[in-house]
């Protein structure tokens, strides 16, 4: 099987999401939250100690009416690649318990390995990994109704969104037991991707040109992926952490809300 | 009561006020191991550590401790390899304060992990490519060394020195010291580095990130540089206080003005490499990110451009001028202020590369995260301080620590009898 394996193109799986479609209605994170087993709180207010592998942040352009706009920003892990073959977060981990999948592209995270340093977190700029602060208590019942696929977290460990990678694994067994090693586009499909009624998100691999995230984004593999469409963006392009989210809007604020510049500086979203 | 186990032809408190002090300090160690063991036992969320702030106070007074506790290695060095003969008054002092220092970072690290049981993967599952990992190792391995250097001086309790065999042990250890010594700097050196390295890598933070040599960023020698000035002010100041709470002079003026020099030194050279680090830092590295150099001192209730002013200024250069000249080295207040001063200059850096490193928004659309530590963390960073001060009393009351105490003390009372 690994040397089938070799001989299968590397798969670089990533998401674009269309800003301008989200309305904000939170099914994302529902989806993700129920598919993956995340624990949460009785009192989720405190965003800073909730789980969250998909979040959902408001952007306001910051003027007053009738100039006032605002954007909805879903926010999962970005799986890094890094412009030098380094994710932020996996170069850190002393335990190796983060790892860059290079036959999908995947930032993956072995809870089992985790001790809690929380290093990760510490390097990852978009916030996307969290540390289960609490022992995961589920209400009465409820542990009945966990995916089976997915293993929860306990106390201590940090834990992110993972592109619902057992997806991946539940599609490949298939495909195998079809005598198939390349999986169709739609066979495997983020949860957060199948939750959202107005189709913002869309998931696929960026190295097969076929693949609707790559026809959207148009990421230019010679430049670190950057992508050739002027309406998408990546969120702190220019940190070098080479994201495979990309986002699209048609509204020049909301690119510009992307990434940093300096006063009077242009930037992505002048295009 | 226990006079049979104080060193011969010094004088010490009596047992009851000692006990007493020590009953005082236990109290306050008491509180730490329970906070300890709540973290422990109930888990992190015993702390106001959050997702933005996975490194806070701990990882902060980790970095401080063995920061401060540099001293024990590079008067080692200076000692040892550099052939320093007069430091050999104040080794003894440097390697009990690195021996405190190192304990305390370990025990503090015990604490911060979310799995404590699982520590020990970071040597079992050890990513080579982390700096986390590097510390680790010499961390570890620095404080064996330190334990090493430690064990002879227990060795010259006057009792236990009269038992042939560990007599010998500890005449033999010194014989072989300066290969500790030389290990102890070469790991120190690496281990104080790669603390350094842990915020300097963070490529997706502009705050922290600073470019570098081949893997290791500019953090990694400033770090090391820091340590070895601001160790030999923290020892200085600490022997001091002990004079004072003793009120004898223990150790040598000579011993202190050349370790007072050297330190001197060490902190206006690392100043200047500091400022050249922030000026590059601020019109190079920060801009290419996106971020006005006032972008991180601006818009939140604490981190202003004073504490660039205090680190730089205030802890760096002002101290680094007194110390390097003899006049201001000559005056005890003067001395005294700029030993405090340089130790004070490297726990502020470690605070402002760790916690405003978490501090500072990186997204466009988050806002400054704020955080203040429970009473817990509090405790439990209390703990070896209390820990390392009743370690402190034991070993002044029952070790030589400062082996020209007693030669002060006769030729103190051949002046008085003349």
């Amino acid at each position: 099987m690994k040397e089938q394996h070799k001989h299968t193109k590397a798969k670089k799986y990533g998401m674009v999401i269309d800003l301008d479609k989200c309305t904000g209605c939170g099914a994302c994170m529902a989806a993700c939250m129920a598919e993956n087993n995340v624990p949460f709180k009785k009192d989720e207010s405190n965003k800073l100690d909730s789980i969250t592998w998909m979040r959902v942040y408001k952007l306001t352009n910051g003027k007053k009416f009738p100039e006032a706009d605002i954007c909805y920003l879903p926010r999962p892990c970005m799986h890094c690649e890094g412009d030098h073959g380094h994710a932020p977060c996996v170069s850190v981990c002393p335990a190796t318990a983060t790892d860059y999948s290079h036959e999908t592209g995947i930032v993956s995270q072995i809870y089992t390995r985790c001790f809690g340093c929380r290093y990760c977190m510490a390097a990852c700029p978009y916030h996307a990994r969290y540390f289960n602060w609490w022992d995961p208590v589920w209400p009465d019942g409820m542990e009945k109704y966990l995916s089976p696929n997915v293993s929860p977290r306990m106390r201590g460990v940090v834990e992110k969104c993972s592109f619902c990678f057992h997806r991946h694994q539940l599609a490949m067994n298939k495909a195998y037991t079809e005598s198939r090693r390349e999986l169709k586009e739609d066979e495997y499909q983020t949860s957060c991707t199948q939750a959202c009624p107005a189709g913002a998100i869309i998931f696929g691999d960026l190295n097969n040109p076929d693949h609707a995230v790559t026809k959207i984004a148009k990421p230019d593999h010679k430049h670190g992926g950057r992508p050739i469409n002027p309406n998408a963006f990546r969120l702190l392009e220019r940190l070098g952490t080479n994201p495979k989210v990309y986002y699209l809007s048609s509204r020049r604020w909301v690119r510009r809300a992307g990434d940093n510049y300096i006063r009077d500086e242009r930037g992505q979203g002048n295009h | 009561m226990d006079s049979a186990l104080i060193p011969e032809g010094v004088k010490r408190c009596s047992f009851g006020k000692f006990v007493f002090w020590l009953v005082v300090f236990g109290a306050v160690l008491l509180w730490g191991i329970v906070a300890m063991l709540l973290c422990w036992f109930k888990g992190l969320n015993q702390t106001n550590m959050n997702d933005a702030y996975g490194f806070a106070l701990w990882i902060w007074a980790d970095l401080a401790i063995i920061a401060i506790g540099g001293g024990a290695f590079f008067t080692g060095l200076l000692r040892y390899i550099f052939g320093k003969e007069e430091l050999k008054n104040i080794i003894n002092f440097a390697v009990l304060l690195g021996f405190i220092c190192y304990a305390s970072a370990l025990l503090i690290l015990a604490i911060d992990i979310g799995q404590p049981l699982r520590g020990w993967f970071i040597f079992w599952h050890a990513n080579v490519h982390s700096m986390l990992t590097e510390v680790a190792f010499c961390l570890s391995c620095y404080f064996a060394v330190l334990t090493i250097e430690y064990i002879p001086l227990i060795l010259e309790n006057r009792q236990i020195d009269k038992v042939p065999f560990f007599h010998n042990l500890s005449h033999n250890m010194h014989g072989i010291m300066a290969i500790f010594a030389a290990t102890g700097a070469f790991l120190s050196f690496f281990h104080q580095g790669s603390l350094g390295g842990v915020a300097g890598v963070l490529f997706g933070r502009p705050f922290a990130f600073r470019e570098g040599v081949f893997i290791w960023p500019w953090t990694f020698f400033l770090f090391t540089w820091s340590a070895a000035a601001s160790g030999p002010c923290f020892t200085i100041l600490v022997s001091w206080i002990i004079e004072k709470i003793a009120r004898k002079k223990l150790i040598k003026q000579n011993v202190i003005m050349l370790l007072a020099k050297i330190a001197g030194w060490m902190l206006a050279t690392y100043t200047i490499a500091k400022i050249i680090d922030t000026w590059y830092w601020a019109t190079v590295t920060a801009p290419a990110a996106g971020h006005n150099f006032m972008d991180f001192y601006s818009n939140n209730p604490l981190y202003g451009i004073w504490i660039l002013v205090l680190e730089i200024v205030i802890c760096g250069v002002i101290p680094s001028i007194i110390l390097i000249t003899k006049t201001g080295r000559r005056y005890s207040f003067l001395l005294i202020s700029a030993v405090f001063l340089g130790m004070l200059g490297a726990c502020v850096n470690r605070w402002v590369m760790v916690l405003q490193v978490m501090a500072v928004p990186v997204l466009t659309f988050e806002s400054w995260f704020m955080y203040f530590p429970s009473w817990q963390e509090i405790a439990t960073t209390i703990l070896p301080v209390a820990g390392g001060i009743m370690l402190i009393m034991i070993s002044y009351r029952y070790l030589p620590i400062f082996p020209q105490e007693r030669e002060i003390e006769e030729e103190k009372h051949a002046s008085i009898f003349v």
